[in-house]
């Protein structure tokens, strides 16, 4: 489209509707488009059915992988479905969010033996889509325990407990802080890994199981302590994710036009009008990792001309696959490494630019060399790592943190406390993976159970 | 270059591969496109007997089975012998070879079991200046309940009986083609042989249900939810049809005997095996409804290159090459010890070598090494089977190593004899008598 057309697409400053309609609807539609059947087919003829498979070890929620594909490969959709759910009932968000290529697909032996794994995501997806399609319920709750268990967080560690302990027949109560379940599924993840409202048909297809209440706006904090949820309940599971987010950390005042990239990430995936979101014309995004690169391709797909993504590191030390850069490469975006923001120029309060430091690495810590340059920008994301937030004083003289995250004793998620579990981003062993978070709360399940059940 | 021009039975083609009676050498319309793409010659679908035409099912007819990506693994039909007037075919035939002088051209034919039927026919065929007829005794279905097809092919002396009439009434030469849908393939041939038979052809398709409907219990391909069995042929059936060609080819009584190859011929490399198990041509039939015509292409370059290549210089320097080494069990070399062999460069350690071992066979192979994952044979316990070579998804990953004369065999703490020894002198053998 010409320029003139849309007098918006190269202004200067933070405005909405840069692009049509059309082109934003056509920018947020699935990144990897779905399998059909015979697509499906030919994938899973792919699978060699390893013995001790390495991609099952390298799943955090270990799915039975050779099993499933081969169910896909003889017609048993609805079967490789139930074998995903089995270990993994958000296998549908984790088909489309995980990132395969750092997790089962790296360690695919077809990856090592010609560099095209079997394409397990795309598989799980398909089987996963059938079955939620089809609203085909594959577990049933076992007899009342009349033992009541509360979850804080319906995100997908919470999700994940809830369901495992539903399950077993206990009843849950989740506590959840927002208006709306899902966490960072329904708030962080890309809008083009998640298209057509998935984060809330997967809860509600998760929560069908029953005996599961979610109590929205209802955040562990001075109205609800945990110690009145310890009274009130037979255990505790906390799945309450990061809520804050590092500031930059620099000197003086912070201009206009800086913004957090979870914060907007939020907004964007909130918003039924993507043209009424506004984006700056040149965009710095400070970080490096998956966070950084959703907050800049969707900044590209919003219509800014110019996006740099700046990290401090070199590229290979990103948390962002190489596989997720190269995605921000291919939508126009540019990625510079050592480098970290020194300041932030502004005119009247309002953004203008930024100056950043080259950085190096000197015995080990990285430094700032001194040489800097600055690039224009009217907008700058900081995607620098989310923290506890204020659940870290909530929670800090109830039980012990380390490191700005709930402790934990075990691999189950125990913390300190005997009857509080807890998992997922929240707790020092998180990853800030969808896929482990999933896993953590289906292992803090299982440990309540059997602590509950004897 | 190799020169691949072949002549079989008297007469000549450019090349050793021939169309096999079925659709696609139905009509003028079909045999004059296969000759254009290169093809040496056709067997025209068979002909019956004057009379109103025979009809063939409105419904699907054939049924399939697929490996990866939906490819044809093995075709199964339920079609009759050609559905069309017979002088009209008769006239398509006699323009065509008048047209393609140089091809060749043979006729199959499939009467009723009586003399006058048979020696009615032929003088028909033989005024078309068609090169020589097939004998169809190979139709597994519709047409043996009338007595015909393979209801002849499995009952010798009426091979023997229907070959002599055609050899007495004919100067054509007789190809008398075989069913495999019979215990022992070496009877049809030699009674074909003692009838007079120029040569046989082999096989015709393999009676079979290529699959049921697991919604509606119909066996496919299904006519209004029912089935019949019927013909089955494509690559799953060439390993069946290479053992029946050997077997005439090395059987003393019918040695010599011409022999069409016929059966899941494919490529250039099919091609090959069957004329080195003796088969003196080939004939294909589901590659060609499988890809069109335009695969002769590959099979004459694949063969002359292939021929080029073991300096091979006509197909007489090929035809037959393997059939000396094809023995009896009882006579296979149990001095020749191997042992399979994991190069660990090429190995993407998908595992299953060791769990086909370990489950079914004879847990040679390891799964962990000193807390690692890996697979690697234990020679005290491989007894050399092959079966991992065959599982591995890695060409030549897995070698069977044959144990030099004097190593130890670490399975039986034996030394390798380097004399060849086998069952019939072995001392588990009962009937081997002891030396006193
Ligand atoms: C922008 C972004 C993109 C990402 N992209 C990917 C990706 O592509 N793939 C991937 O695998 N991972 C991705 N992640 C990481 C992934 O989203 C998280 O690891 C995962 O959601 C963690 O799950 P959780 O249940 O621990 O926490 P969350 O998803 O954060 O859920 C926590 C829930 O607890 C609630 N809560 C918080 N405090 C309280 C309280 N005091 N009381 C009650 N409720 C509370 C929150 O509202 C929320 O609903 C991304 C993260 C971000 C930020
Ligand atoms: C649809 C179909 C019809 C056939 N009709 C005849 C026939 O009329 N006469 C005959 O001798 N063989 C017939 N055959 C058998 C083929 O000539 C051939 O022997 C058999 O298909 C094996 O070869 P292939 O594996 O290359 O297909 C037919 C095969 C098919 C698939
Ligand atoms: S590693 Fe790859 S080939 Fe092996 S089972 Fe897993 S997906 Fe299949
Ligand atoms: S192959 Fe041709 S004749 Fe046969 S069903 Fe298909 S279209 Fe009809
Ligand atoms: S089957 Fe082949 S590739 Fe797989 S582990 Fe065994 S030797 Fe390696």
């Amino acid at each position: 489209m010409a320029a003139s057309s849309n007098p918006k697409k190269l202004a200067d400053g933070i405005v909405s509707g840069r692009l049509p309609k059309t082109a934003l609807d056509e920018n947020f539609t699935d990144v990897h488009p779905p399998l059909d059947p015979h697509e499906a087919l030919v994938a899973s003829d792919r699978c060699y059915f390893c013995y001790d498979a390495p991609c099952v070890t390298a799943c955090p929620t270990a799915i039975d992988i050779p099993l499933f594909i081969r169910q896909i490969s003889t017609g048993n959709t609805l079967g490789a479905a139930e074998t995903i759910f089995d270990q993994n009932i958000l296998g549908g968000m984790c088909a489309r969010v995980c990132p395969t290529e750092t997790l089962c697909e790296q360690a695919c032996v077809r990856e090592a033996a010609e560099g095209k794994p079997v394409t397990i995501g795309l598989l799980q997806r398909f089987a996963t889509d059938e079955a939620m399609q089809q609203d085909v319920q594959f577990f049933e709750r076992q007899k009342n325990t009349g033992k009541k268990i509360a979850v804080v967080g319906a995100g997908p560690a919470g999700l994940a407990c809830a369901h495992r302990l539903a399950l077993y027949g206990h009843d849950v109560t989740i506590y959840e802080a927002r208006k709306k379940p899902g966490g960072l599924n329904e708030f962080g993840i890309a809008t083009y890994k998640t298209v057509d409202d998935f984060a809330q048909h997967e809860v509600d297809y998760v929560t069908a199981i029953g005996g599961i209440d979610i109590r929205y706006a209802s955040p562990l904090g001075k109205k609800l302590s945990l110690d009145k949820l310890r009274k009130e309940h037979d255990a505790v599971f906390l799945g309450m994710g990061l809520a804050g987010v590092n500031a930059l950390g620099l000197k003086g005042a912070t201009p206009q036009g800086v913004r957090d990239a979870v914060e907007f990430i939020a907004e964007l995936r909130q918003a039924k009008n993507k043209g009424r979101i506004p984006i700056g014309r040149r965009v710095v995004v400070i970080g490096g990792g998956m966070t950084a690169v959703d907050c800049a391709v969707q900044a590209k797909l919003l219509g800014a001309e110019e996006v740099t993504i700046c990290y401090r590191r070199g590229q290979k030390n990103m948390n962002a696959s190489p596989y997720e850069q190269e995605l921000a490469t291919s939508h126009g975006v540019t990625i510079r490494d050592w480098v970290q923001p020194a300041k932030l120029k502004a005119k009247n309060g309002q953004l203008t630019g930024i100056t950043l430091e080259y950085t190096r690495l000197e015995k080990k810590k990285l430094v700032g060399t001194g040489e800097k340059f600055s690039l224009e920008a009217d907008q700058v994301f900081r995607a620098i790592g989310q923290t506890f937030g204020d659940n870290e004083s909530v929670l800090e003289d109830e039980l012990k943190l380390v490191g700005g995250h709930i402790a934990t004793v075990d691999a189950q998620g125990q913390t300190s406390l005997p009857d509080v579990w807890a998992g997922g981003d929240c707790i020092a062993d998180g990853e800030d993976l969808t896929v482990t978070a999933v896993a953590q709360g289906r292992d803090s399940a299982e440990a309540i159970h059997q602590k509950l059940m004897g | 270059m190799a020169d691949i021009s072949n002549t079989f039975v008297g007469i000549k083609s450019p090349n050793p591969f021939w169309l096999a009676s079925a659709p696609p050498t139905d009509k003028a319309y079909n045999v004059e496109r296969a000759f254009e793409a290169g093809w040496g010659g056709v067997v025209w679908k068979t002909l019956g007997e004057e009379g109103p035409p025979i009809v063939n099912v409105n419904g699907p007819r054939y049924g399939a089975i697929w490996g990866a990506d939906r490819r044809l693994l093995g075709l199964n039909n339920i079609e009759l012998i050609t559905d069309r007037d017979l002088y009209l075919n008769l006239r398509e035939i006699k323009e065509v070879k008048a047209k393609w002088p140089d091809r060749a051209m043979i006729v199959s034919l499939m009467v009723p079991c009586e003399e006058q039927a048979w020696k009615g026919i032929l003088p028909l065929v033989e005024e078309t200046g068609a090169d020589g007829i097939e004998l169809n005794f190979g139709c597994p279905h519709g047409m043996s309940e009338r007595g015909m097809g393979s209801a002849v092919g499995q009952v010798p002396e009426y091979i023997e009986m229907v070959t002599r009439w055609c050899k007495q009434t004919t100067r054509m030469p007789v190809i008398v083609k075989l069913t495999p849908n019979i215990s022992d393939i070496r009877y049809p041939a030699r009674a074909a042989k003692a009838g007079g038979a120029d040569a046989v052809s082999l096989i015709n398709t393999v009676s079979s249900i290529v699959s049921v409907n697991l919604d509606d219990f119909s066996p496919e391909p299904s006519i209004d939810g029912k089935g019949s069995h019927g013909g089955y042929c494509g690559p799953a059936v060439k390993p069946i049809a290479l053992n029946m060609v050997a077997e005439i080819s090395r059987d003393e009584e019918t040695a010599g005997l011409p022999i069409s190859g016929i059966g899941g011929i494919t490529t250039w490399r099919d091609a090959a095996e069957f004329l080195a198990l003796g088969a003196g041509n080939v004939q294909v039939c589901t590659a060609a409804m499988t890809y069109g015509f335009k695969i002769v292409e590959e099979m004459t370059a694949g063969l002359e290159a292939w021929m080029d290549s073991k300096g091979h210089k006509t197909l007489d320097d090929v035809i037959g090459r393997a059939t000396p080494n094809v023995t009896d069990w009882q006579y296979l070399n149990l001095n020749f010890i191997t042992k399979a062999k994991i190069n660990q460069d090429t190995c993407i350690k998908c595992g299953r070598c060791h769990i086909a071992c370990e489950d079914t066979s004879h847990q040679a192979i390891t799964s962990m090494v000193d807390g690692a994952r890996h697979f690697e044979v234990i020679d005290e316990e491989c007894v050399g089977c092959n079966l991992c070579v065959n599982v591995c998804p890695v060409e030549n990953c897995i070698t069977m190593e044959q144990l030099p004369a004097g190593a130890v065999d670490t399975r039986t703490g034996k030394k390798v004899d380097k004399k060849y020894a086998n069952w019939t002198e072995h001392p588990n053998n009962p009937s081997v008598v002891a030396a006193e």
